[in-house]
């Protein structure tokens, strides 16, 4: 049995009649114990497909299961079992640290020293503020109480969204470091997140946009099915780099990189001495050309082009 | 890049109370060029680009931007910078025409100016059509690159971006970071904070604060020779690491 199921998935939003779809016939599949990514830009769907998995709201169409049970008809089973960490911080402000989390734990018939074993290495940092109220908190420690209260049940199945977000490269590094943590407890986490960096950190991720699946597998076969032979292109001076490599009709895609470019030739059999040659006629100088590994964000992009 | 110095910051200081919150910051910011503005949560960024943005007077040290002195010349400041924030930055309920009207209107622009520039605008990203919507209809890639346009509407020299990029997908943010090479490349000033460690590489210059203070300045190239790593991803945890400071 899986962690999660989802079949043909379907939702749509209604503004003054107008129908915005959010989801469109998603499937997914997330092994137990396994680190699931779904990785997209805001407004892709992603929150709404945790919403329907946690059964918080009802999918248009479609069928779906968080172990084992079926996300209308047995709700109430999936909600003892899930732990859910919503993108907007939604704890009790005026509560303090050590009351909220007292207060998750009470909900779910449990102490806190129940399964203080498994929060421990998350709740430790924050302990030294237990009496302070979460509204006071820092972004940082916001975030740690989240998962801290999300995790005193023990829950088989862990929804995150986004709890990356606006959070600093240290911080979110950590984050990571957690959740592989959790994992080797035997948890099954889906995790949201915008950052395309931290699909890398996933066992499998799902490539999410305008509400469809785009390709789902892990980050090394994505990786491996772009398609083409990418190029990296640099030179003295990045503005005119740019506009003249978009504008060479040998060119199929270019896209900034820092002070690279990452180029996509219509013809695989483009080599780096004739792009070497278009740009010393246009004066470029300090010219360096290397093939390249895609990375996530190289795929996502070639995927929307495609889409 | 030329030599005129556009952010001139020695020794800058805020403290509140006990609590130093910008420590004796100095570094130079030279027209045209992309300053990446980086640090953890909490590293005092914030702080620092209000005193350079004339809305917080420093403790002490000093400071001049566009030749105006923070202390004594802020509305000289105010006048002469733009400004975009990723939480706020457009009126939701106006239409883009409307939020362009505005803006020229508080920047003192002619009617006239106005709407050669909104023209220009609407034509540069292709949104003509879209010109009497309202701004939350907009996706919200269009809505980032509609807020950097309009935060150099009145044709600032310098302009401070607060996380500008939040959110978007990959193809928009690219848009948007050639929107601002672009700016650049027309002698504009950027200065730019971000989460996002690879746009640090876009940057001309990069400064990490850590705790207040400014722990590393320099070109991606030379920070990462400096800290013998291939990504400014590695030169800042490695460098924010550091940090005693308990906002995590």
């Amino acid at each position: 049995m899986q962690a999660i199921e989802a079949n043909q998935i379907s939702k749509s939003y209604f503004n003054k009649k107008q129908e915005i779809v959010a989801l469109e016939k998603i499937d997914i599949s997330v092994g137990k114990g396994e680190l699931f990514g779904l990785i997209g830009p805001d407004g892709a769907g992603k929150t709404s497909l945790i919403r329907i998995l946690n059964t918080l709201i009802l999918a248009d169409s479609g069928t779906a299961s968080v172990d084992g049970f079926d996300v209308v008809k047995d709700f109430e089973e999936i909600r003892k079992r899930v732990g859910y960490m919503p993108g907007r911080f939604s704890l009790y402000q005026d509560l303090t640290v050590e009351e909220n989390l007292e207060f998750f734990a009470s909900v779910f018939n449990t102490s806190i020293s129940e399964n203080y074993e498994l929060i421990k290495d998350i709740y430790q940092q924050i302990e030294p503020f237990k009496d302070r109220r979460a509204g006071k908190l820092s972004g940082g420690m916001k975030q740690k109480l989240a998962l801290s209260c999300a995790l005193i049940h023990r829950p088989s199945v862990l929804f995150l969204d986004e709890p990356t977000t606006g959070v600093d490269a240290v911080s979110r590094k950590e984050f990571w470091e957690m959740l592989k943590r959790l994992q080797l407890q035997g948890i099954s986490i889906l995790v949201s997140t915008p950052y395309m960096d931290e699909a890398a950190l996933c066992d499998r991720v799902a490539l999410i946009q305008h509400g469809s699946i785009m390709k789902v597998n892990t980050p090394m076969h994505i990786v491996n099915e772009f398609e083409g032979v990418l190029w990296s292109v640099r030179s003295n001076h990045m503005y005119h780099l740019m506009q003249e490599l978009k504008s060479w009709d040998a060119v199929r895609s270019c896209f900034a990189f820092g002070e690279n470019c990452h180029v996509l030739f219509k013809e695989s059999t483009t080599t780096d001495v004739e792009c070497r040659a278009f740009l010393a006629q246009r004066n470029h100088q300090d010219i360096q050309i290397n093939r390249i590994q895609p990375e996530i964000e190289d795929c996502f992009m070639q995927l929307m082009k495609t889409a | 890049m030329s030599e005129q110095i556009i952010i001139h910051a020695n020794e800058l200081t805020k403290t509140f109370g006990d609590f130093v919150a910008v420590d004796h910051i100095s570094f130079n910011v030279g027209k045209g060029e992309i300053f990446g503005f980086l640090g953890a949560n909490g590293a005092g960024k914030t702080t620092a680009i209000k005193m350079l943005s004339g809305l917080l007077k420093p403790s002490s040290g000093t400071a001049d931007v566009l030749g105006f002195d923070v202390y004594t010349q802020s509305e000289d400041i105010k006048k002469n910078i733009g400004y975009m924030s990723q939480r706020f930055s457009l009126y939701e309920d106006l239409t883009l025409l409307e939020n362009m009207k505005f803006y020229g209107g508080i920047y003192g622009m002619s009617r006239a100016e106005i709407k050669v520039k909104s023209e220009e605008i609407l034509g540069l990203l292709h949104i003509d059509s879209e010109k009497n919507q309202l701004v939350k209809s907009l996706p919200l890639g269009w809505k980032q690159k509609l807020a950097f346009s309009i935060s150099i509407f009145h044709d600032p020299p310098l302009v401070f971006l607060d996380e500008p990029t939040g959110g978007v997908d990959p193809i928009t943010r690219r848009e948007f970071w050639e929107l601002i090479i672009e700016a650049a490349h027309s002698g504009k000033t950027i200065f730019v904070t971000t989460h996002y460690m690879d746009e640090a590489e876009y940057c001309n210059q990069v400064s990490i604060m850590v705790d207040g203070k400014i722990e590393a300045i320099g070109s991606p190239v030379e920070l990462r020779s400096q800290f013998q790593t291939d990504s400014m991803e590695n030169v800042f945890l490695n460098l924010a690491r550091k940090s005693s400071r308990i906002d995590g």
